[in-house]
């Protein structure tokens, strides 16, 4: 891989009005790659924001450094940074016009009118915002401000760019457009992107690769694919994406057991007899004939989705979610079938009691509704 | 801006210290000392003592029963106008609240001696009563007077807040009471009014305070007959010379005023200002 | 549910603008009378507006009234705005103390405000004239004008001045240009409500000022003493006219920012 942009080495962070908390940031440690587009995904309050502020140095870190190009840059003020920002509500300047907010950077560094007029005409033309020149900062739309949000930062050719949650004041419909629209200035620009989110969907459809955050640490760094087929724990499966996760004994290498029954799988070298958890994600549960399948359950509610029907399966003290084109009726007596390379086994982490507990509780409601 | 941005706020810290904290100080130091003859100054609560005279209570009660007065008229007054004009569509609204405050802003002397001249034995009212064969009234130098003086000059104190309180009150909030079967009497008193509360306690505060520490209008109103302890305080400063009897008593007022305006505040704190809003 | 008044409603409200308006009107009236006592109409005439431009003491006063409302205005506004931004990024303690503090001389009747800087002065060995009287004007301007400042600062979006910082400005020119401006509606009002009231107030005035300065407020005072002159009359009329050009200025102002907003919001939707 390329080199590495920035690099954050044993951050710890503590905010001082915290008496004796826990830290925000426990030792994060992450390397962004020259033109990468790197998100950073949790709950809010996981501390990927504080991560963010970090690196465009609105916060100090309380200990650990920061490097940018190979440079330790713990004590550079964020005007002096290579870094720019895009903000959460954009934080555009309303007493002045489009052109003229595009315009701060790199009037602050003394460039010529000419450059710089050069320079908004592309930014322009990049955000697709044409003419929108004289505009007042207050007529334009939120995609609009957000479009002029992000020239604005670009303009400054910074070496990376920080995105703090930027769809999020957005309707859906322009966020999934937004999302496109951004990966194509990030591709067109060539500029590397470190984004936050919340919103694991808009995650996977724009990253190079995601860090997930919880509790102010990193729970797993991958690319999109790897975060959502190999989840390395239950915190992990459980926010990306729909899953079942429950507990499992590892019985030997590539042999589970849940549900009462005995499966297949890829992984090895837990031990023998260990406990584990694991995840199944719905689309690769199978729901088939009682005799066809291992564990039998009983459907108890089946909802079209469109493309496929969402099936909810009692099996035993579980309540198994599938997503399948084969519809069958609540009442229906069905086996489950899942495929070996589709059980991801994962250590038991600290998350496991209380994801799994939820996941019980919800079962419980559909007993008692059946 | 975050730390170094505290820094902004010394010199009006240092201006509270020097033209707020220490006058209190001095207040306090010679509310509660006095001085003998041989000009040596001790701490003695002989002034309380003499402030507790008939004499000097008679007019402190005096001044409390005219402003408690002068406050519940101009509740009266004051509260159907805002009322009427917060729940009103009229483009005429921001002229009339103009209207209302720009009596304000012509000093507040000039306005009693004109009230004067409409109401003295010789003024224009009496002219006019005399003129349809009606008896004089004597309508000025008494207690009367003074009230109407202060309900005159207080009344937009009460309407604004008012009026600004109830500018926030959400129709859907009343409409959601009829849709429950509030009848309009029942939505008054169990939505409207005690959602105006915050105004209403504000107006009463910037009423109450100014009335009960004035000096002018009763003068002036009440041709000196109807002294009020601002009068009192007034005159041990400006002409008896005694400082610390004068700071006895104007202790006792701030410790009435400040604790009146704490009760009134810890209801709404941001009303504290209401008299911004005046603007 | 807002709707037009109601009959009775647009009566009690013309009755109260009445009796708030009919002691403006009569004395406005009286400084077009001939004659010099109060009872009379003799005839209309702008004499008293004339002789009030030759009455020297009156035209001291309306000098020292503006030279101070102004200053006093100017200080407040200063001192207040960088406070307000201050204070906005204390830790809670210090900033309610503060706060409370400083609205003390909004919440203290005046009269003790007045004496108890009297006394100051006395003590502080400061003769009582113009620049006591300054001093005290900027002591009851600077809650109104915190007051006026604070919502703007607390409304503040606060990324705008990390965003400036972002972009490649120093604090100080992040201040001038981002969050002064933003400011600026709180700033202006603040600085003409001070402005009024510094115009407007007696009491305080009353007793610290000496040594022969006065402000229209205490001229007023003095001179009634005799029976109220229609030159002040004439003064009081022109002085009213002035503030309430002011007033609709400053109640113009911010309903502008109100109708961008709405437009604002109608081009969004």
């Amino acid at each position: 891989m390329g080199e590495h942009i920035i690099e954050l080495k044993n951050i710890y962070k503590k905010f001082d009005d915290q008496h004796a908390k826990a830290a925000v940031l426990n030792n994060i440690n992450l390397y962004i790659n020259r033109n990468e587009f790197l998100t950073l995904l949790g709950p809010s309050g996981c501390g990927k924001t504080t991560t963010l502020r970090i690196v465009g140095g609105f916060e100090t870190p309380t200990s650990g450094d920061i490097f940018y190009l190979g440079t330790n840059i713990n004590n550079v003020p964020p005007y002096s940074r290579n870094i720019n920002t895009v903000f959460q509500r954009y934080a555009l300047f309303p007493n002045m016009t489009v052109e003229q907010n595009i315009a701060f950077g790199p009037s602050l560094k003394h460039k010529s009118k000419a450059e710089i007029d050069k320079g908004i005409e592309e930014m322009l033309e990049l955000v697709n915002l044409k003419g929108f020149n004289k505009r007042k900062i207050t007529t334009l739309s939120g995609g609009q401000q957000q479009r002029v949000a992000v020239a604005r930062a670009l303009i400054n050719k910074p070496g990376v760019l920080l995105l703090d949650e930027p769809l999020g004041a957005l309707d859906l419909k322009l966020r999934k457009e937004m999302q496109i629209e951004l990966k194509r200035i990030q591709i067109e620009s060539g500029i590397t992107f470190l984004y936050v989110t919340h919103d694991q969907e808009e995650a996977l459809t724009m990253s190079d690769t995601i860090a997930v955050m919880n509790d102010g640490m990193i729970q797993q760094i991958g690319t999109p694919e790897m975060i959502y087929n190999e989840p390395k724990n239950a915190f992990v499966a459980d926010f990306i994406g729909e899953s079942n996760i429950m507990k499992a004994i590892m019985v030997k290498d590539y042999l589970v057991r849940f549900l009462d029954c005995d499966f297949e799988c890829i992984d090895a070298d837990f031990g023998i007899n260990k406990d584990v958890d694991i995840v199944l994600r719905p689309e690769d549960i199978e729901l088939l004939k009682p005799t066809e399948g291992k564990p039998t359950g009983e459907v108890v509610s089946s909802i079209f989705k469109g493309v496929h029907y969402e099936m909810r399966v009692i099996c035993g003290d579980e309540l198994i979610l599938s997503h399948s084109t084969k519809y069958y009726e609540p009442g229906t007596i069905v086996s489950i079938d899942v495929r070996p390379e589709n059980i991801q086994v994962m250590h038991v982490s600290e998350w496991s009691d209380t994801i799994i507990g939820a996941k019980r509780a919800q079962l419980r409601s559909w007993e008692d509704a059946r | 801006m975050k730390k170094s941005s505290k820094l902004l706020a010394i010199p009006l810290i240092i201006w509270l210290a020097v033209f707020v904290v220490v006058p209190f100080v001095i207040i306090i130091y010679y509310g509660v000392t006095v001085e003998n003859d041989a000009g040596v100054i001790s701490v003695s609560f002989e002034n309380l003592k003499r402030f507790a005279d008939p004499m000097y209570l008679k007019v402190f009660l005096r001044s409390i029963k005219i402003a408690l007065i002068s406050t519940m008229v101009c509740l009266l007054i004051g509260y159907p106008v805002a009322y009427i004009l917060s729940r009103s569509a009229s483009k005429y609204k921001g002229l009339i609240m103009l209207l209302i405050m720009m009596p304000m802003w012509m000093n507040f002397l000039l306005r009693t001696y004109s009230w004067m001249s409409l109401l003295e034995n010789s003024g224009i009212i009496n002219s006019i009563l005399q003129a349809l064969g009606l008896d004089k009234v004597q309508f000025l130098y008494n207690e009367g007077a003074v009230t109407f003086g202060t309900v005159y000059n207080f009344l937009p104190f009460m309407i604004m807040p008012i009026n600004t309180t109830l500018l926030k009150l959400d129709d859907s909030l009343l409409e959601a009471a009829y849709d429950l079967g509030a009848k309009p009497a029942q939505r008054f008193f169990r939505i409207t009014l005690p959602f105006s509360m915050p105004g209403v306690l504000s107006g009463i505060a910037m009423v109450f305070v100014p009335s009960v520490t004035t000096f002018v209008i009763s003068q002036l109103m009440g041709g000196g007959k109807v002294p009020l302890i601002g009068d009192i305080i007034e005159k041990q400063f400006r002409v008896v010379n005694d400082w610390h009897f004068g700071a006895t008593i104007s202790l006792v007022v701030m410790i009435v005023v400040l604790s009146f305006m704490f009760v009134i505040n810890r209801t709404d704190k941001q009303d504290a200002g209401e008299r911004s809003m005046i603007l | 549910m807002k709707k037009k008044m109601s009959p009775l409603a647009k009566a009690y409200i013309t009755l109260v603008l009445a009796f708030l308006q009919l002691p403006i009107l009569v004395l406005i009236a009286y400084s077009f009378n001939e004659s010099k006592s109060r009872g009379v109409w003799t005839g209309f005439t702008f004499d008293w507006y004339a002789k009030m431009l030759q009455d020297s003491a009156i035209m001291s006063a309306l000098g020292t009234t503006l030279v101070c409302g102004l200053l006093a205005a100017l200080i407040s506004t200063i001192i207040g705005t960088a406070a307000a931004i201050g204070l906005n990024s204390m830790k809670r303690k210090a900033y309610n103390l503060t706060l409370t503090v400083a609205y003390i001389p909004m919440l203290n009747a005046e009269i003790v405000m007045g004496i108890s800087l009297m006394m100051l002065y006395t003590l502080l060995d400061i003769e009582l004239g113009f620049f006591t009287l300054l001093l005290s004007h900027i002591t009851f301007c600077l809650p109104y004008v915190v007051l006026s400042v604070m919502p703007k600062v607390r409304q503040f979006d606060y990324s705008r001045y990390e965003a400036a910082l972002d972009l490649g400005a120093t604090p100080s020119y992040a201040l001038r240009k981002i969050v002064i401006p933003d400011l600026m509606p709180g700033i202006i009002s603040g600085f003409l409500l001070a402005l009024t009231l510094s115009i407007d107030d007696f009491i305080i005035s009353f007793f610290t000022t000496g040594n022969g300065v006065n402000n229209l407020s205490t001229v007023i005072y003095t001179m009634a003493k005799r029976g109220v002159s229609p030159k002040l009359n004439a003064l009081s009329a022109i002085v009213y006219v002035v503030i309430m050009i002011l007033l609709i200025c400053i109640n113009v102002i911010p309903k502008k920012d109100d109708n961008r907003n709405k437009k604002r919001v109608a081009e969004r939707n």
